[in-house]
């Protein structure tokens, strides 16, 4: 089991980091990496949700949805898995939901730690982005907490490495084009370049 | 507000890409091959336009309360409309976009237009608006896919145009250009072109040089 599963989780930090490989969450990555305050909290966030989102999906998707899925119901040739998208949406806006209610009840000062932040991960990409990957790759429950997890902790690493090199780079002086949007993307760029050289990394 | 405006500006001037930031995740990840560039530019209008046009139809009788719940609904439907289109007509390119069709539903273009757009004008400007954005995105991804495609590999759409070495050519194909992390560096030349075009679109600097006098630097 753990021969799987430690893999799993170092190939979802480095090697298929959700934000450098696939390009998922890139708004948020892109509009919030300007202080690397601001990204410890939404770093954090993102971990918690996709850690949850994930497996809760993985368990929809399994005894809900699949084809065949619906045998235990008396249904064994039902299909729901065209429902996909709407379903995925729905339990990630609404685990956001809670999250930030039982947050809010039990851990006020990482609720005010996370803010805007948290509403926000309702609608990015990156969370879809995971819960598709899992569906796509067939994860069982065990594997899809690992991935969930690990896939969070991948995106909150870089996007932290990026608003570190942003707060260095303000006092950079590139040409006018380039200032502020253009030179972020040559720098998540130059990053995403660095990551690539952990692909051939045999686990 | 003109339809022709509403229809054009979105194109060039103030396109969803490269000015408003929108959009970025596919427009980064799917643009190694001009093919699926295409596809993905066809899907997303597409959605766009259903999703505008039937928000602007709702427009007067939509709460604002659920407002977000509803448009999320809507723009999912088109999606799946979108995604097992593609998987019945075109199952070999459905494979290679993989997720990324099904993430146009939290791409950010979609929800945007519909909320700052299709909740305030008609469905007629709605449908314009839709398509202009489209379009806008679309032009985007083929231009960084054409780049991508031609210099990564030596062709476009799968059909060799410039002869490659290893084929007995001259063209020596730049392989970093199908990384993903290409994508990055093509969309801020891109960026960068536009802005000097357009100075007004220059961000000022965050934080500025200061020049010491004579006597301050005693």
């Amino acid at each position: 089991m753990m021969d799987v599963l430690v893999p799993l989780f170092f190939r979802s930090v480095f090697i298929d980091n959700l934000a450098l490989a696939f390009f998922l969450g890139m708004c948020t990555f892109l509009a919030v990496s300007r202080r690397i305050r601001t990204t410890l909290g939404l770093g954090a966030a993102i971990i918690v949700v996709l850690g949850i989102t994930v497996p809760v999906n993985n368990l929809i998707y399994r005894f809900l949805l699949k084809d065949g899925a619906l045998a235990w119901a008396g249904l064994p040739g039902a299909d729901f898995s065209f429902l996909g998208l709407i379903t995925y949406i729905g339990v990630i806006a609404a685990c956001v939901q809670v999250l930030e209610m039982v947050l809010n009840r039990w851990f006020p000062a990482l609720f005010h730690a996370l803010g805007i932040f948290l509403p926000l991960l309702a609608v990015n990409c990156a969370i879809l982005g995971a819960v598709l990957f899992m569906v796509q790759r067939d994860y069982g429950f065990a594997e899809s907490v690992v991935f969930g997890i690990g896939s969070g902790t991948g995106w909150a690493l870089a996007v932290i490495v990026l608003a570190g090199l942003r707060e260095k780079l303000r006092y950079a002086d590139p040409p006018d084009g380039l200032r502020g949007l253009g030179i972020t993307f040559i720098t998540a760029g130059l990053m995403s370049l660095a990551f690539l050289a952990m692909a051939g990394v045999e686990l | 507000m003109k339809a022709r405006d509403v229809l054009l500006n979105p194109i060039i001037g103030d396109n969803p890409v490269t000015r408003q930031v929108l959009g970025i995740c596919s427009a980064l990840a799917i643009t190694n091959s001009l093919r699926n560039a295409l596809v993905m530019g066809l899907a997303l209008t597409a959605v766009l336009v259903t999703a505008n046009v039937t928000i602007s139809l709702l427009r007067r009788h939509l709460p604002a309360s659920v407002r977000l719940l509803v448009q999320m609904t809507i723009i999912a439907s088109a999606v799946i409309v979108a995604d097992e289109f593609l998987r019945a007509y075109a199952p070999e390119i459905s494979r290679t976009l993989s997720v990324f069709v099904g993430l146009i539903v939290t791409n950010c273009i979609v929800l945007g237009r519909t909320e700052s757009f299709a909740l305030r004008y008609n469905p007629a400007l709605a449908a314009l608006d839709g398509l202009g954005n489209g379009l806008g995105y679309s032009l985007v991804l083929v231009i960084v896919a054409v780049i991508r495609e031609l210099l990564g590999s030596g062709s476009l759409l799968g059909v060799s145009l410039l002869p490659l070495v290893a084929d007995g050519g001259w063209f020596q194909p730049i392989a970093l250009l199908l990384l993903p992390p290409s994508a990055f560096f093509v969309i801020a030349g891109l960026i960068w072109l536009v802005r000097s075009r357009r100075p007004e679109q220059v961000e000022q600097p965050e934080v500025r040089e200061i020049t010491l006098t004579r006597m301050e630097r005693r």
